[in-house]
């Protein structure tokens, strides 16, 4: 790790970079941005930006639970309930004739209202609220090793999970007919947004963690012609944005989460125009 | 080499369509010259299929054959099971009764392959996907995000290029026609070769020069390839010209046989309102 300093030190030798918390979020941000950068792309497309947003929002409960079992480690408890909670939003969309947006909704403010209740006892919400905005400057070495594993697990699961996405968010009964099993394709799927926003969340806080993973392919989308190429974008959208956003958040001595989200609206404005027609 | 035919079985709603079925052979064509006109898949038999959705039963003892060098249209109002019936076809729904894939000479095919052309593709047409990621992403493995090797590409233009549309392979899938739409589906269809096509009111919203070009198409797959069409569709017209067996459907089979027998039977008369209706 002091090697790895090292030679940011060498090579980006900014002011901004001379603290090694600052280095840490710089570090955060290169693995927290791609990773969202690629799964935004087939969120959009299978329209699913609701769908994270309430994911996002599950945290607070995963975090409560934990609260109330009394566990030391807040990830594990966001982690399983985050999972356990993309797949059954999932199960009752495909089981209810309900639409799509009503059930997310009701699985959304259940889990807040639910997080808010638990942890908001005695007046103690405070010591949580920033979950809500994020704190990447808090990041740790080990936070760090998680962060990096993930992307690694992700990237993976991404390589076998993209084509029939794809396809299946084209047509679902074209892509089983084509022997694509799509329902354990889109469960995979949300498991994989699921645990990308747990792990990610303290850093960019419940409010902004949908924004990040939507806005970059959003814009991506504007420019893009063929899928190689929205992919790439908004991986590259993401990634430049959160080490801009980062930068700047250090100067205007402001949230990093929040400027970064800001610079993925402003590049999805500024793209708009560019739109196919 | 057909002796192994065993008798059909009477449908209850066709008397007159059972016997003829077990006197011609069961396979018209069963060695055909080429690498895709073998007659694995000689037909489809249906017996007894029933489908139940809770209280529901959209399909009650549907009993019919499908047979290899044919097209079989199933024709019916809306809600009378044909889609239904499709999905059972596609293994997509449960039902009970049998869906039997038999050779020429009676055996069970193996590795049946379906092409399936859907009704109207209901996508997001502002997504970046062009005609050439969405069939390599069907055909290959590998991620389309890293790019379409050289090999595939060649089989994809290879595969549009069958329902003579290679130069769309370029273009943005959200930005085809209806007709080109329909024609990129229908290349993907057919890749690999299928032994039953099925094509669920392939054209609906398709103008009448993509509606014939598509049908022609179909007609020239048919009479080459030997394989098992089924189309759905509301147009009797196409229907009437292209079909060579037609089955009418009311939560069942309440006739079938060639398009002239069903469409001058009272039965006909009865769903469509008007006698020889042909829309």
């Amino acid at each position: 790790m002091e090697t790895l300093y090292a030679i940011m030190d060498t090579l980006l030798p900014f002011e901004w970079l001379s603290y090694t918390f600052m280095k840490n979020a710089l570090l955060a941000m290169l693995l927290i941005t791609p990773l969202f950068g690629l799964l935004g792309t087939m969120a959009v497309d299978n329209k699913m930006a609701f769908f994270s947003d309430a994911l996002g929002h599950s945290a607070l409960t995963g975090i409560a639970i934990g609260v109330v079992l009394g566990w030391e480690n807040q990830m594990a408890a966001m982690l399983i309930f985050g999972i356990l909670w993309a797949v059954l939003i999932t199960y009752v969309k495909h089981n209810s004739k309900m639409s799509a947006d009503t059930i997310i909704s009701v699985f959304s403010s259940t889990s807040i209202a639910l997080g808010l209740v638990v942890l908001s006892r005695g007046g103690a919400f405070a010591k949580y609220s920033s979950v809500l905005v994020g704190d990447v400057l808090s990041i740790t070495q080990a936070d760090l090793v998680a962060l990096a594993l993930t992307l690694a697990v992700a990237l993976i699961a991404w390589l076998a999970l993209f084509n029939p996405l794809m396809i299946t968010s084209i047509n679902s009964p074209l892509a089983r007919s084509r022997g694509i099993r799509s329902r354990l394709t889109e469960y995979g799927f949300t498991i994989l947004v699921a645990v990308a926003v747990m792990v990610s969340i303290r850093w960019v806080g419940v409010m902004l963690i949908n924004s990040l993973l939507i806005l970059p392919a959003a814009a991506s989308r504007n420019v893009a012609r063929n899928a190689a190429g929205y992919m790439r974008l908004s991986v590259l959208i993401s990634m430049a944005c959160g080490v801009c956003g980062l930068a700047l958040s250090y100067y205007l001595d402001t949230s990093a989460g929040a400027a970064v989200v800001l610079l993925c609206a402003a590049v999805y404005f500024a793209t708009l125009p560019l739109r196919r027609k | 080499m057909i002796e192994k035919i065993k008798p059909l079985r009477k449908s209850q709603f066709a008397p007159e369509d059972a016997p003829q079925d077990a006197q011609q052979p069961a396979c018209p064509h069963p060695h055909l010259p080429g690498p895709d006109a073998g007659c694995k898949l000689c037909r489809i038999e249906v017996d007894k299929l029933t489908v139940s959705f809770g209280a529901q039963t959209p399909l009650k003892d549907v009993s019919l054959h499908i047979h290899c060098g044919e097209l079989t249209a199933l024709i019916g109002t809306n809600g009378a099971g044909k889609t239904t019936l499709l999905r059972a076809l596609l293994g997509q729904i449960e039902y009970t009764g049998t869906i039997r894939h038999l050779t020429s000479d009676g055996r069970p095919a193996a590795d049946l392959r379906t092409g399936y052309v859907p009704q109207q593709l209901e996508f997001d047409r502002s997504s970046p996907v062009t005609v050439m990621d969405f069939m390599a992403g069907s055909l290959s493995r590998r991620p389309v995000f890293l790019g379409v090797s050289k090999k595939t590409r060649e089989r994809v233009l290879a595969a549009l290029e069958r329902t003579h549309c290679a130069q769309l392979a370029d273009r943005a899938l959200g930005a085809l026609s209806g007709g080109e739409l329909q024609r990129v589906l229908l290349a993907l269809a057919l890749t690999p070769q299928p032994d039953l096509l099925i094509l669920d009111e392939p054209v609906s919203g398709v103008d009448q020069n993509g509606l014939e070009t598509f049908y022609q198409t179909v007609d020239e797959l048919k009479r080459r390839n030997h394989m098992a069409i089924l189309l759905v569709s509301h147009d009797l017209s196409v229907v009437e010209r292209y079909a060579d067996r037609v089955v009418l459907m009311q939560g069942t089979v309440i006739k079938q046989g060639s398009p002239e027998v069903v469409f001058d039977s009272p039965e006909f008369e009865q769903v469509f309102y008007a006698k020889g209706g042909r829309a």
